[in-house]
């Protein structure tokens, strides 16, 4: 069971067609084990598709797949023992309860009757759904279901674990909750794919990231890598005296670069700025006469990041997802 | 952004890591502790969605109260002439309809995104499938007993005795085991439950009605009367009345066990091929 390899996932040229439909494109995918690994896109892009192909679910029509050293079709099997799946519809049975839904998985894996209870018992206890554990997964709230869903697939703990879009639909308490047992997760060994289309969560979460659209990954790299590619960041300031903007942009023109002026009277800010830049242009701006209630320094954000690599924007509104619907079809 | 904190989760990390570590790994179970643990689940479902049964007793039950005494003594001359005619049927009727749920259960499995952890769990593949066969069977004999004890409510005394009942009973619930593989079918390749559930109605209304689960065809004109012969449902119905009344018909019974065997040789591989493709 321990044999070590280097890429927890190693897939090429991987395609997938639904009808007429190119779902995915000849993906490469190389993922270490033992991080996070992030796969970003928006809907539609190809990315559950991906996740199924890797996951056993469905063959691949062109590429092939290794996920910890077998093929996914030819050793379809043994990669099932070694990977979890957390679907983007949550993999759970509402007709029964949390505990029930346990156990029932406890007993598929292997465990005697009463190990599996005990083993039902210790998750619940764990994710916080022990006082809910008796009831039926329909009544649960979206965060209960989802938690109950991740504790489902570690009820064995996998090495490579596929979480797709985990937190979509979640109130941001509940998706910080899914996050810190991600990070557990990895702590403890097991490899994460992690499929999403909030570029803020990729940001969170992931070592490294594949930016995919229209089945092809676009892009590959660290998340710095990829807001280093699209340029550098922007200082954003606003001023006590709203009146003395005029001459401050002037002051900041010299010393950061372009400046864009803010919506908001008294805010104004300049791309261009690094760390030292910024520091420097602060003290002047003090030093001039210029008092400020408020700076900071921003990162291109992975939004920008998207629009730059793609052309559009990553968020596309679409009334069900075309994942989804490729999924349910 | 910069100067935000992270709202703290209420996932206790510690013990999430504990959870984690924790576990030893199991040996996989063989195909038939798997096959028992999917009948399990079926039972859990019959305990917690009993309405679903309610569902399915309900409309016979109705059928046999409306028909018995409304039409019982125009069709047979008295209502417990006609409750030894048709209450067989009715039993063949009550376990037919249960036969759909097999198929929208398996659609709600599959809408719902559950039957996606089954495939890729390291278990025997056709275990969910004959597992929720064991579960639906429970529910069978539950709808075929519920029957039954109503008829011998309303004074139904079958020559056959508590035998032959339960012989009747044992070929019906037989013949339902081939045909919920047909809905299973429909069930893996239509888009909702609930399109499942009017697609199976509406194929086996009108097949109970057009047999001879309610009148002797011997008065239906000569077309009808020939479709009725040859519907299955009514070779089975005549079957369950020969074992109640005590009187095996061999012939009766070999065909249904036949009709059953086909429709499970074509509809199970069928299955098979589809909730591993879908």
């Amino acid at each position: 069971m321990s044999t070590q390899t280097a890429l927890a996932i190693d897939a090429r040229g991987l395609g997938k067609s639904f009808g007429e439909t190119r779902a995915v494109d000849g993906v490469d995918l190389a993922v270490p084990a033992g991080a996070i690994y992030g796969v970003l896109g928006p809907n539609g892009a190809g990315k559950t598709t991906t996740i199924r192909m890797l996951a056993t679910l469905i063959p691949p029509d062109a590429g092939s797949a290794r996920v910890l050293g077998h093929d996914v079709v030819s050793e379809a099997a043994t990669v099932r023992e070694l990977v979890s799946l957390t679907g983007q519809l949550a993999s759970v049975d509402e007709e029964l309860t949390g505990r029930e839904n346990l156990r029932l998985l406890g007993r598929l894996l292997g465990y005697p009757r009463a190990a599996a209870k005990d083993r039902a018992d210790e998750l619940l206890d764990a994710f916080d759904i022990a006082e809910a554990g008796g009831k039926l997964v329909k009544h649960y709230s979206g965060g209960m279901r989802r938690r109950l869903d991740i504790a489902a697939s570690i009820v064995v703990t996998p090495r490579l674990m596929f979480l797709d879009e985990p937190t979509t639909g979640l109130d941001p308490r509940s998706r910080n909750q899914v996050w810190e047992i991600a990070r557990a997760l990895v702590a403890e060994g097991t490899t994460i794919l992690l499929c999403t289309q909030y570029l803020e969560e990729a940001d969170q979460l992931a070592d490294g990231i594949a930016v995919i659209d229209r089945g092809r990954v676009i892009a590959e790299g660290t998340p710095a890598d990829l807001k280093a590619s699209v340029g550098t960041g922007s200082l954003y300031l606003r001023l006590l005296h709203p009146g003395q903007r005029a001459e401050a942009a002037q002051l900041l023109e010299r010393t950061v670069g372009p400046v864009v002026l803010e919506p908001e009277p008294a805010a104004l800010s300049a791309t261009g700025a690094d760390a030292g830049r910024a520091a420097i242009a602060v003290a002047e701006l003090s030093r001039a006469g210029f008092p400020l209630v408020h700076f900071s320094l921003q990162q291109p954000s992975l939004d920008e990041v998207f629009l730059a690599l793609t052309g559009h924007a990553a968020e596309e509104t679409s009334p069900l997802s075309d994942d989804l619907q490729e999924h349910l079809s | 952004m910069t100067a935000t904190t992270t709202a703290p989760g209420s996932a206790d990390t510690a013990a999430v890591r504990r959870a984690i570590s924790s576990t030893p790994r199991p040996t996989r179970p063989g195909p038939l502790s798997a096959a028992l643990t999917f009948g399990w689940r079926g039972m859990l479902k019959v305990k917690h969605v009993p309405e679903q049964l309610l569902d399915v007793t309900v409309t016979p039950v109705m059928f046999l109260l409306m028909f018995t005494y409304l039409f019982g003594g125009a069709i047979a001359g008295s209502t417990s002439a006609y409750l030894d005619y048709t209450l067989p049927g009715l039993l063949v009727m009550s376990v037919l309809f249960t036969t759909v749920y097999s198929g929208v259960s398996l659609n709600t499995d599959l809408t719902k995104g559950v039957v996606d952890r089954f495939r890729t769990l390291p278990i025997w593949r056709p275990a969910p499938l004959l597992g929720s066969l064991l579960g639906d069977s429970v529910r069978y004999v539950i709808a075929g007993t519920v029957i039954i004890v109503v008829g011998v409510a309303l004074g139904f005394r079958p020559d056959g005795g508590v035998l032959g009942a339960v012989a009747a009973l044992g070929l019906v619930v037989a013949f339902s085991f081939g045909l919920s593989w047909v809905f299973s079918v429909l069930g893996l390749l239509m888009r909702s439950p609930n399109a499942v559930m009017n697609a199976g109605f509406m194929a086996i209304f009108p097949l109970t009605f057009l047999s001879n689960v309610f009148v002797d065809p011997a008065t239906l004109p000569g077309p009808l009367e020939a479709f009725v012969d040859v519907n299955p449902i009514s070779v089975l119905a005549t079957a369950s009345r020969s074992l109640m009344a005590g009187a095996p018909d061999g012939t009766a019974i070999v065909v249904s066990l036949a009709v059953a065997a086909g429709l499970a040789a074509v509809f199970l591989p069928l299955t098979t091929r589809l909730y591993r493709s879908r």
